[in-house]
């Protein structure tokens, strides 16, 4: 199957083992990455916020390349997800925006009709490749690991721009998977909370602990891990967990997996072919329950 | 049809006895609420029924020691606010048959708020956040005589018109998460309520408001989750109106902030290169005068650098960034 893959800034930046994860798994769930090269960065609502106009056009921009592929726009970032869901929704709901839009990338070889789809990995793995599909790959059951579901917020929020009333059942997708790779999904109330990525540079310390808080609670629930399909709340679940320990006061080592990460070590791929060994938590403490070591 | 309802139940004299479940308090680390006792009810209603008919039904019939606050029971009044299944709703307009989850429907007071007694929590916060935005008109000179309405142009209000629906519920509040680790936050309600004021054009402070409003505590300490879009009951949709306020500040003037740094730099990254640069939006964002929050961001970035997560020290632009110059020159505004 063909996709129109758009890596976002993040997993070619400071998460490299987000890109080569995926790029790993694509194999064996059959998917054909075309990826946008041109496209530019969504400007993860910073832009929209400032500048509406702008983002509009740049999403714009993106969405219509993947109209000229004839094919439907694949993320790996909840940011990236959120951000295109909510200007593609403006953009096919309305033809005047849409128009201003054509005025400003007309020239440029690009067109938008409104026809792009965007979805994430997550989505696209239950909507589009199918459980069969997936089940067929696994050659490694992660029995016996406790995951706990990240979502990160804008998979989740706001749901009329990304679809979940009509699918409700994409709020389920991680626990889903998890439980379907063999590992146990942990219940908490953290799950669809907020990484305090967004806030990081604003207010340092209360977006420490707003991730901290989240990872511990996870962890007073057992978990071994926790799973994410999103790499800014990777960034600041893994990337900062050893400030946010300082800052909660308790000791956290809790091992960060990308969704990617997590498929990939059950369709058998090595942790080092997935990056696992470049994390900032370590993520030994979990593989070695299903005898695996980085 | 029969209906199974959890009461996270709480008095302050704690004279309770054990609940049916012998479950006890909430497991979030951030809960500072103090524990409850969940019971659990039996309710017989008609398939429409919504969970304040429950509510109701039990205190009338079942357990007169029930304590719940309502009022108008048509989701105008805003008092019947609670958590159900664990997140914030009006319990008039939340149908039983689509919050049974496994059996059963379980409410509480909200744990980010004082509680008084069982579901019945109090809005201190709310008001003190909401009065300290000064939540009326400061009426612009001159302004018409006793007789006469201060009228404006239609036109000029279509913004305010999601934000007028606001009916102080506090379900955004609750469950507001920058609110619920920081207390110094203002809140979605009370931000909303401020853009309100502050978009006005009959308003003879939006200087100052705007000012105030970019202070800590305001605007950038929002985290930008879409909770209180998600779980309003009215549309109000608070997050927009904060990030409205944010570009009217920043119009303004008011940016010697890190959230107005942080928004140049990610703009400047995107129109330089295509994407972004992270290695230089966080020292650009903390401002390279701010060496105490340069320090505070150093032992981070080392541990990224140790376990080969820095991102690449030559930064890379995209393939045909010439097209996305364009873009930027020609809509032109803030990044340009």
């Amino acid at each position: 199957m063909k996709v129109a893959f758009y890596p976002g800034c993040v997993s070619k930046g400071a998460c490299p083992e987000l890109y080569v994860s995926t790029q790993a798994i694509a194999g064996p769930l059959g998917l054909q990455l075309e990826e946008l090269t041109e496209a530019p960065c969504t400007g993860a609502g910073v832009l929209s916020e400032q500048n509406p106009e702008l983002a509009d056009s740049l999403n714009g921009l993106t969405l219509a390349m993947a109209e000229s592929k004839n094919a439907d726009v694949m993320t790996i970032c909840s940011t990236c997800q959120g951000v295109l869901s909510n200007h593609n929704y403006q953009l096919q709901n309305d033809e005047k925006r849409r128009e201003k839009v054509n005025a400003t990338i007309g020239d440029q070889g690009y067109r938008y009709s409104g026809k792009t789809k965007v979805k994430h990995l997550l989505w696209m793995l239950f909507e589009d490749i199918g459980l069969e599909k997936i089940r067929g790959a696994i050659k490694r059951k992660l029995t016996g690991l406790k995951i706990a579901p990240f979502y990160g917020c804008y998979i989740l929020r706001p749901e009329e721009y990304l679809g979940l009333r009509e699918r409700p059942e994409r709020k389920t997708y991680l626990e889903q998977l998890i439980a379907l790779v063999g590992a146990e999904p942990v219940e908490y109330r953290g799950s669809t909370k907020c990484c305090g990525f967004p806030m990081l540079t604003f207010n340092r310390e209360k977006s420490l602990e707003m991730g901290g808080s989240h990872i511990l609670e996870a962890k007073e629930k057992g978990a071994d891990l926790l799973v994410t399909p999103c790499p800014l709340c990777h960034l600041n679940l893994d990337g900062q967990q050893p400030d946010a320990s300082k800052v909660m006061r308790k000791e956290i080592g809790v091992p960060i997996f990308h969704l990617p990460q997590l498929l990939g070590l059950a369709f058998g791929f090595s942790p080092q072919e997935l990056r696992l060994n470049h994390h900032v938590v370590p993520t030994a403490s979990a593989l070695e329950k299903v005898e695996l070591k980085v | 049809m029969k209906f199974t309802i959890e009461v996270g139940r709480y008095n302050p004299e704690g004279t309770y006895a054990e609940s049916a479940s012998g479950e006890q308090g909430f497991p979030a680390p951030w809960d500072k609420s103090p524990p409850r006792r969940y019971q659990t009810y039996a309710v017989d209603l008609p398939e429409h029924a919504v969970v304040l008919d429950a509510l109701i039904a039990i205190r009338e019939y079942q357990d007169e020691s029930l304590a719940v606050r309502c009022a108008c029971r048509s989701a105008i009044c805003g008092s019947c606010a609670m958590w159900v299944n664990g997140h914030a709703h009006l319990a008039c307009k939340s149908r039983l048959s689509d919050f049974t989850k496994n059996g059963k429907t379980r409410v509480e007071s909200p744990p980010s708020m004082p509680v008084v007694r069982d579901l019945v929590w109090g809005m201190e916060p709310f008001w003190q956040k909401h009065h300290a935005v000064t939540p009326w008109l400061e009426p612009k000179q001159p302004v018409p005589g006793p007789r006469e309405e201060y009228r404006a142009p239609n036109a000029a209000m279509e913004n305010l018109i999601q934000e007028v629906s606001c009916i102080n519920c506090g379900c955004c509040l609750m469950d507001c998460e920058s609110f619920a680790i920081n207390r110094e936050f203002l809140g979605p309600h009370a931000l909303a309520k401020a853009y309100r004021y502050a978009d006005d054009p009959r308003d003879a402070e939006v200087n100052d408001r705007l000012g105030e409003y970019s202070k800590p505590g305001g605007v950038w300490d929002c985290t930008h989750c879409y909770e209180c879009v998600q779980q309003c009951p009215k549309g109000v949709a608070p997050l927009e109106q904060i990030l409205k306020l944010r570009k009217m500040a920043v119009d303004a003037g008011f940016t010697n902030n890190a959230g107005t740094r942080h928004a140049d730099a990610f703009g400047e990254s995107v129109r330089e290169s295509g994407r972004l640069n992270e290695l230089t939006l966080m020292p650009k964002s903390t401002g390279f005068f701010n060496i105490v929050g340069q320090l505070k961001t150093m032992p981070s970035a080392f541990n990224m650098m140790r376990a080969g997560k820095l991102p690449p020290i030559i930064h890379h632009k995209i393939p045909g960034l010439q097209r996305i110059k364009t873009i930027f020159q020609r809509v032109g505004g803030r990044f340009k």
